[in-house]
């Protein structure tokens, strides 16, 4: 056979070298951008602090790995508390994204073709516009002289017996805020891993099911829903775990007498230059995240390597 | 709905062999009035009316896209017909959801639910009957050793082969005893031989369920084995009803003859009619010929008609000396085609036109020894009855 340029080219492309430079390539990234931060952080958190610059030392008149930073993790409650407003806020957060995008995900794979881009884009378009602008008109809209809480205060007055009436509704720096910012931040993060899981769905198991006499409704729950697990966990991790370690919205809207853990994290950095404490607290907090995460992967690799052992049988 | 008595109908007679059953003159079982159905402007199916007995397998016979899916969508409820109504067990269904009709699909993808095992994918429908689990779990055991897949309940669709998951789907379709059982291309992902043996199986557990079938095809072969009466569909509409027999000796009209099986079609006029009609084919006309055919009359045939004559291959005779008989034709071989147990010989006219004729090869000979070769000369007869006169 004789080998023309073109030939030559595509096996130029072809050759193995170029395989491994892009498999490798996410694990370069990974390497460079996560684990070597990673184990700076897992280092300094059993530094110990000085007075220096930078502020921690190794050894010297102290123990080379000081545990003291996870010591004090569970002695001053401080952290114990910053963490479980976190996971809760973070929690309900996860919650309310997915009882509003779901619905939203849902009629987006129902709907026909033109009206469908239209819609994910207006479920992407907030990004254009900067976070930060985002949340201060939040602040404004819960503020107690905004329209919003005046609506709001109006109907609430309209409902209630007389002496529950209040002159204006108290949003602002409550986890309340916290978690109606969050939501309204990550939503899409929800929707989108949700709408690529739905959309893949093969809408004839539905009608097979309305056809073995299912309503909608019960379709809705014995095939829609449990096919939609895997979308509901991405989406879910997608919200769950930025939102726990969420900095910006309780600085600006949360409670600032119960912070949550990425400002006591912050504040061990700036304020306080404890780094070996911060370090500690953000090594914890990974550790928190990455294990749930872990589980759930091995459970779901195991399932599979039951089925499929079955499936030999 | 009740379940047993559907099982129990079919009884003693459900032998292997399968031939028409006589059917009931008594109200027809299933009916479709004038339905037609359009998708924007495009017309899919268009005024159809059929009548299917109880416990008959009706076949829906037709190229892609001539409405077969569509008319089955509407019979499980699936599309409501845009005119049109039908009826089943006498109950008008306009209006009523699929989950309310006592019809079962069987999908050409099967769509079984992934996430479920074989058990509770043949189960799901018995959710909605009033049944206790004891009952429920003996009546899956029950359609699993139907179709042969009780060993098979624990495991997942994705775990099964092709023909095993086509086996589940009937099972699950067939649970609930529905009255009626529509089936698209159940057989279309099968190869070949697990084809014609589960035809055979599905043609089984029709006699012993008793169930009415309709089956969507577009494999003629399929619809003769399968079926009591067959459906030609074509663009939208019903071109012909009948038996296997009717459909291919006595096609109504060039459409549904040259759909199904082959045929050759030649053009002539009507010389004379009487017990035998005459009929001028200018195609048949040579030296040795006198273009002169005998048929069978149809009706509503004038004399100085122009007609179709319509020859299938198996019904001509070939061979290499002048037959006696009235109708014989000189041709010259152009191409053989040598299967074994038939052969099959495109012979060409003097007029030019070439006919197909297919041979079973009665006598065992050698290659020099054979009816005819290619560029031999030969001679084609075929009988009175066997020409099809087509008035269109
Ligand atoms: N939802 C729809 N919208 C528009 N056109 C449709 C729709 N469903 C079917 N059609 C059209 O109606 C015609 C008949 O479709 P149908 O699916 O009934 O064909 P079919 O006979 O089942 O063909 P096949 O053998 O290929 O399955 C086709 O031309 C198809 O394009
Ligand atoms: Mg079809």
């Amino acid at each position: 056979m004789k080998t023309t340029t073109a030939d030559k080219r595509e096996n130029w492309f072809n050759r193995r070298g170029w395989r491994d430079v892009i498999i490798g390539a996410p694990y370069v990234w990974l390497i460079a951008f996560f684990l070597v931060p990673f184990l700076i952080v897992l280092a300094m958190s059993f530094a110990t602090r000085t007075p220096t610059a930078p502020p921690f030392s190794f050894g010297g008149d102290h123990p080379l790995l000081n545990p003291e930073g996870y010591a004090r993790l569970f002695q001053d409650d401080l952290y114990l508390r910053a963490f479980l407003t976190s996971l809760m806020n973070a929690g309900f957060a996860t919650l309310f994204c997915l009882l509003i995008g779901y619905p939203m995900a849902l009629g987006l794979t129902r709907i026909g073709r033109g009206w469908r881009n239209i819609l994910l884009m207006l479920v992407i378009l907030p990004f254009w516009t900067s976070f930060l602008l985002r949340v201060y008109a939040w602040m404004g809209l819960m503020g107690s002289n905004s329209w919003f809480n005046k609506l709001l205060t109006g109907a609430w007055n309209g409902l209630v017996p007389v002496d529950w009436a209040v002159r204006s509704i108290p949003m602002m720096n409550s986890n309340f805020a916290v978690v109606l910012v969050t939501v309204y931040t990550y939503l899409p993060f929800m929707i989108l891993p949700l709408y690529a899981n739905l959309e893949k769905l093969d809408r004839t198991l539905d009608e097979a099911a309305m056809d073995l006499g299912s309503r909608p409704s019960r379709v809705f729950w014995d095939i829609t829903l449990p096919q939609s697990i895997p979308g509901i966990i991405a989406g879910g991790l997608l919200v769950f775990i930025p939102a726990a370690g969420e900095l910006v919205i309780p600085s600006l809207v949360g409670d600032a007498g119960r912070p949550m853990i990425g400002r006591v994290i912050s504040d061990e950095f700036a304020s306080a230059r404890d780094w070996p404490m911060a370090s500690s607290v953000a090594v914890a907090l990974l550790v928190l995240m990455v294990l749930p995460m872990m589980a759930y992967t091995h459970y779901q690799g195991r399932a599979e390597g039951r089925e499929r052992a079955e499936g030999r049988q | 709905m009740p379940l047993e008595p559907e099982l129990q109908r079919g009884g003693p007679g459900g032998a292997a062999h399968h031939s028409p059953r006589p059917l009931s003159q008594t109200d027809p079982f299933i009916r479709v009035e004038n339905v037609s159905k359009s998708f924007g402007t495009f017309q899919a199916v268009k005024d159809v009316s059929l009548t299917i007995e109880k416990g008959e397998i009706f076949a829906l016979l037709g190229g892609s896209g001539c409405g077969k899916t569509t008319l089955l969508r509407m019979l499980a409820g699936f599309e409501d017909p845009s005119a049109g109504r039908i009826f089943i067990d006498g109950q008008d269904m306009t209006g009523v959801p699929p989950w309310a009709r006592p019809v079962h699909m069987m999908f050409q993808s099967y769509a079984l639910f992934p996430h479920m095992t074989v058990e509770r994918n043949v189960g799901y429908g018995l959710q909605h009957e009033a049944m206790t689990a004891a009952e429920r779990r003996d009546r899956v055991r029950e359609m699993l050793e139907l179709v042969q897949l009780a060993p098979y309940a624990g495991r997942k669709p994705h775990q099964i082969s092709g023909g095993q998951r086509q086996r589940v789907a009937l099972a699950r379709a067939l649970a609930r005893a529905p009255k009626l059982l529509l089936l698209d291309e159940p057989l279309a992902a099968l190869d070949k031989k697990l084809r014609e043996q589960t035809q055979f199986e599905l043609m089984n557990i029709q006699d012993k369920t008793g169930v009415t079938f309709i089956v969507v095809t577009h494999d003629q072969d399929e619809a003769m084995t399968l079926s009591n009466r067959i459906a030609v569909m074509d663009k939208g509409q019903v071109r012909q009803v009948g038996t296997p027999t009717d459909v291919y000796e006595y096609p109504a009209s060039r459409f549904v003859a040259g759909f199904i099986g082959a045929i050759t079609f030649f053009e002539g006029v009507v010389e004379s009619l009487g017990d035998t009609a005459r009929i001028a084919v200018p195609d048949f006309a040579g030296p040795q010929a006198t273009g002169t055919v005998q048929a069978r009359p149809t009706a509503g045939l004038k004399p100085g008609q122009k007609v179709t004559l319509a020859i299938r291959p198996e019904k001509f005779s070939i061979s290499r000396h002048r037959p006696e008989g009235p109708n014989v034709l000189a041709g010259v071989v152009r191409d053989l085609g040598y299967f074994g147990k038939d052969s099959l010989y495109r012979v060409a006219l003097p007029s030019g036109g070439l006919v197909s004729v297919h041979a079973v090869n009665a006598r065992r000979a050698g290659e020099a020894e054979r009816v005819a070769d290619w560029e031999d000369a030969v001679w084609l007869s075929f009988d009175p009855s066997a020409a099809i006169l087509l008035g269109e």
